[in-house]
């Protein structure tokens, strides 16, 4: 079922999310019906926060009402904001240059540029600051530093970006992949610059797909513990992380605030994609072009070589350091094994995988009902679905605990692997979400109808018709999902099945004892598994559109 | 392929839904990492022939999934790194009585006041330094010395961290909220430099970015032991200074393990002479129990460390009031 016998004669325009198709349409009793249940399934966490706060009283309206909410959401904002534009910015430009242009190496980058996003935000954070911090080990190599004290809003700014960006390259590289074939002729008998070529015909392609990674990004920004506590830039999560255990009021009323930043941007993200159709139609219909770097070439080789040196290189040299010096001289607890990683990835390939797929089944559901309809429960459902993201994982943990040991037979499932895959699938389906819908608007509607007529089912049309157009926003979606889980902490430590360890936990593990070798050596493992992985169930599937 | 994808999961999780823990294990929630306490676990599982499960985390969170868990909680037995977290379930009264013949095995400083958890092992509170920058001569005798003008920038602390939380509670006990809120904003005022936790500070104080910082004894010590040539130590306040106390890992049997003989029997082994051996040579933390010593070189053994006395099991429900204290003193945001 390649995607190529479907030949769509132009790039079909993309649709923001919310656009509905045919403003008389009538919702189908069968996927609302699926939405709401969706709905009630993804709003555990904060029907939790909820529960928990009603019991507090005043004393949750004293914490909104000092300055320990003030300044922390203030920074939270102020980091998630600036964050999510430079990682619009800089995954549109790699996006762009692995799939549209004639960038050299283009295959091998595809993958490397999504590999960031699958290193621990407290890993990565950790390695860059051991990278090039004063003293560090570009210091002691090469004698420069970029950091003298790491602390505060620039290095947190710098690491999140760094690590984050894959959240617009994958599905900005999906939706880039998903136009038809391009007409490279038109683009050298026109001789336009690059530049021109990004601005009047991809730009217009792809905004609605940099818009929803950026939403992502905002919302990892925002959900982050790791990097932001090891920079020392005090946010929300900071602040919840600190009181949690003796002054839980204070945390509960934090992560309901936290979810309410969450709620506020996806309401606004969707009323500026409503607006952002009717410009968008305008450009779209226009041909898809490959660029030629040209003159650009070398700028263009440079700029990737430092960022896959900073974001990837860097953190590696330190994970590779830490290795060699542990396997040099630790013995006893501190002892590195490669042997002992191979359950503990299998572990972690198995459960991400999982993850992914109900993920994605999960949502598109609701991807079809917010993208086609327009829905009252679309839209509660869609806030639902992302407010998921915005929340620690810790929350999601107590969440999952909380309903579960209260829910009638619960307790028999408590602590198994279906509970565990739907904390995965709360907190992350928000990204195999945004990718869906963009998947979703991406299919031409006259297609379905045109198979409508010729008597298709809808289930048939599903399969034949919108499915393979969507394979390379659904796989992006699906992969964002994966690294996600494969790098997930708090809830895997408290909702797996006893006794089993992902990779993630044991770089946990290994750092929170002081070592840092097992710690190096777990996490390049995680690196390496989650290359191979992102290659085979979302680079490819880019890949084979062509 | 998604199909199959589904069937395979929930295939998965009918497997490990009969494996779970209603099968009668000794369910083990344990603070400490597996790098830090599993082979004296297995040990125990292999002796005794008991069966166990054993959930590791962080020991905060532990505690708060404890509490979340409620009667209905698996857990049987909780072990503690920072003696706030085991403070935190006492006050929760999920904690039940030890036996007299468990707590008699410990100094009556490394237990519960009340007999509802007995410290395993201990570690004490230290400077550690960067040996190219500082001479230990110049390194302030007392805590207290911390704001004194010749300190200003050169040195970190870790506010938000568990062991930090712990220390400045003993300071409010020995010598009042008032003169330690005084202390945290005079350190703060001094320039004191905030980090994320105990590793951060001896990583740091490795690269020179401070000349020293205040830890737990043992970061420097598994440092050491990857890194023999990273240029730090460890150095003591000097006798009875607060600045040196030593802090306890702890075990407690919760509520919901009812009348277990094998949990009593687990708290038992881990203050046995195999036990306390494996804290010293491993963990090379100070042994509490059965007479073992400490086989750490770098500092004196524990009853030469003359610490002031301080009431453990308190810390857990004045945690608030440090944080609050802390808080107030603007540390955090340094």
């Amino acid at each position: 079922m390649g995607v190529t016998t479907v030949d769509p004669p132009v790039a079909p325009p993309l649709p923001p999310a919310a656009a509905p198709r045919r403003p008389g349409a009538r919702t189908p009793p069968g996927l609302a019906a699926t939405s709401v249940l969706l709905a009630a399934l993804f709003a555990a966490p904060l029907g939790y926060l909820v529960v928990r706060n009603v019991g507090l009283g005043d004393e949750a309206l004293d914490v909104l009402d000092s300055d320990v909410a003030l300044g922390p959401l203030q920074r939270t904002v102020v980091l998630a904001t600036t964050v999510s534009a430079a990682t619009a910015a800089l995954g549109t430009l790699l996006a762009w240059l692995v799939i549209r242009t004639d960038f050299p190496g283009r295959r091998v980058w595809r993958v490397v540029f999504a590999l960031p996003l699958v290193i621990p935000s407290f890993v990565g954070a950790l390695a860059l600051v051991a990278a090039f911090a004063a003293g560090g080990l570009a210091d002691d190599l090469f004698g420069f530093d970029l950091l003298t004290r790491p602390r505060g809003y620039w290095p947190a700014f710098v690491v999140l970006t760094l690590l984050s960006y894959p959240y617009v390259y994958l599905p900005v590289a999906a939706r880039l992949s998903a136009l038809p074939p391009s007409l490279e002729e038109s683009a050298r008998s026109l001789g336009r610059s690059p530049t021109a070529v990004f601005r009047t015909v991809v730009w217009p392609q792809t905004a609605g797909a940099v818009t929803a990674g950026a939403l992502l990004v905002f919302l990892y920004v925002v959900s982050d513990f790791g990097a932001v506590s090891l920079v020392r830039y005090d946010t929300l999560t900071t602040r919840i992380e600190a009181s949690r255990l003796f002054d839980p009021s204070t945390a509960l009323v934090l992560g309901l605030l936290l979810a309410t930043v969450a709620l506020v941007v996806v309401v606004t993200e969707r009323s500026l994609g409503r607006r952002r159709a009717h410009t968008e139609a305008v450009g779209a219909g226009r041909n898809a072009l490959e660029a030629k770097l040209g003159a650009w070439k070398i700028p263009a080789i440079v700029f990737a070589g430092a960022l896959a040196g900073v974001s990837l290189l860097a953190p590696g040299a330190v994970l590779a350091h830490w290795t060699w010096r542990g396997f040099r001289t630790v013995g006893g607890a501190g002892r590195i094994d490669a042997g002992d990683l191979v359950e503990p990835a299998f572990n972690t390939a198995g459960i991400a995988i999982v993850a992914a797929l109900v993920s994605i089944v999960a949502v598109l559901p609701i991807a079809y009902l917010t993208t086609r309809y327009r829905t009252r429960a679309g839209g509660v459902t869609n806030a639902l679905v992302v407010s998921g993201f915005a929340l620690p994982g810790l929350v999601i943990a107590l969440a999952v605990a909380f309903w579960l040991l209260r829910a009638p037979l619960g307790g028999g499932l408590y602590q198994t692997f279906p509970p565990l895959v739907f904390a995965y699938v709360v907190h992350f389906g928000a990204q195999a979400l945004r990718a869906s819908q963009v998947a979703v608007s991406g299919v031409p509607r006259r297609m379905d109808d045109a198979a409508r007529s010729l008597g298709a089912s809808r289930w048939r049309r599903l399969r034949t018709v919108d499915l393979p157009l969507m394979l390379p926003g659904l796989a992006a979606g699906a992969g964002l999902v994966l690294l996600s889980t494969m790098k997930e902490l708090p809830a895997t430590l408290l909702l797996a099945p006893t006794g089993f360890e992902t990779l993630a936990t044991r770089i946990w593990s290994a750092t929170e004892s002081g070592y840092f070798g097992r710690a190096g050596l777990a996490a390049l493992v995680l690196v390496a598994l989650s290359g191979v992985l992102t290659w085979l169930l979302t680079i490819r599937h880019m890949e084979r559109v062509h | 392929m998604v199909g199959a994808a589904l069937a395979v999961a929930v295939a998965v999780a009918a497997g490990a839904a009969c494996s779970s823990s209603e099968s009668g294990a000794l369910t083990i929630y344990s603070g400490r990492t597996q790098e830090l306490i599993k082979p004296l676990l297995d040990d125990f599982a292999d002796t005794t022939g008991t069966d166990i499960e054993v959930r590791y985390g962080e020991t905060a969170d532990l505690a708060l999934l404890i509490d979340e868990e409620g009667d209905r909680s698996p857990a049987d037995v909780f072990l503690s790194q920072s003696p706030g977290a085991t403070g935190f379930l006492d006050s929760k009264g999920r904690l039940t009585k030890l036996p007299q013949a468990i707590l008699d095995q410990v100094d009556a400083r490394f237990r519960a006041e009340d007999g509802d958890w007995v410290g395993i092992s201990g570690r004490v509170r230290v400077i550690v330094y960067n040996t190219e920058l500082v001479d230990p001569s110049e390194l302030p005798p007392s805590v207290f010395d911390l704001a004194q003008p010749e300190y200003e920038g050169r040195f970190g602390v870790a506010p938000t961290n568990a062991s930090f939380l712990d220390f400045v509670t003993a300071m409010r006990e020995q010598a009042g909220d008032e003169r330690t809120l005084q202390w945290l904003e005079g350190i703060k005022d001094n320039g004191a430099v905030t980090y994320a936790n105990n590793i951060a500070i001896v990583e740091a104080v490795g690269r020179g970015e401070i000349e020293f910082g205040l830890v737990n004894h043992y970061y420097n010590e598994e440092v050491k032991a990857e890194d023999p040539d990273s240029p730090t130590a460890n150095h003591l306040f000097e006798t009875e200074d607060l600045g040196g106390i030593i802090l306890v890992t702890a075990a407690g049997i919760l509520d919901t393990a009812g009348d277990r003989a094998e949990a009593r029997d687990f708290v038992d082994f881990l203050l046995s002479k195999q036990a306390q051996r494996y804290y010293a040579d491993e963990t090379l933390e100070y042994p509490l129990a059965a007479g073992v010593e400490p086989s750490i070189t770098d500092l004196p053994p524990l009853d030469e460390i003359v610490a002031p006395e301080i009431d453990l099991s308190s810390l857990g429900g004045e945690l608030e009031q440090t944080k609050a204290l802390i808080e107030q003193s603007g540390l955090e945001q340094a």
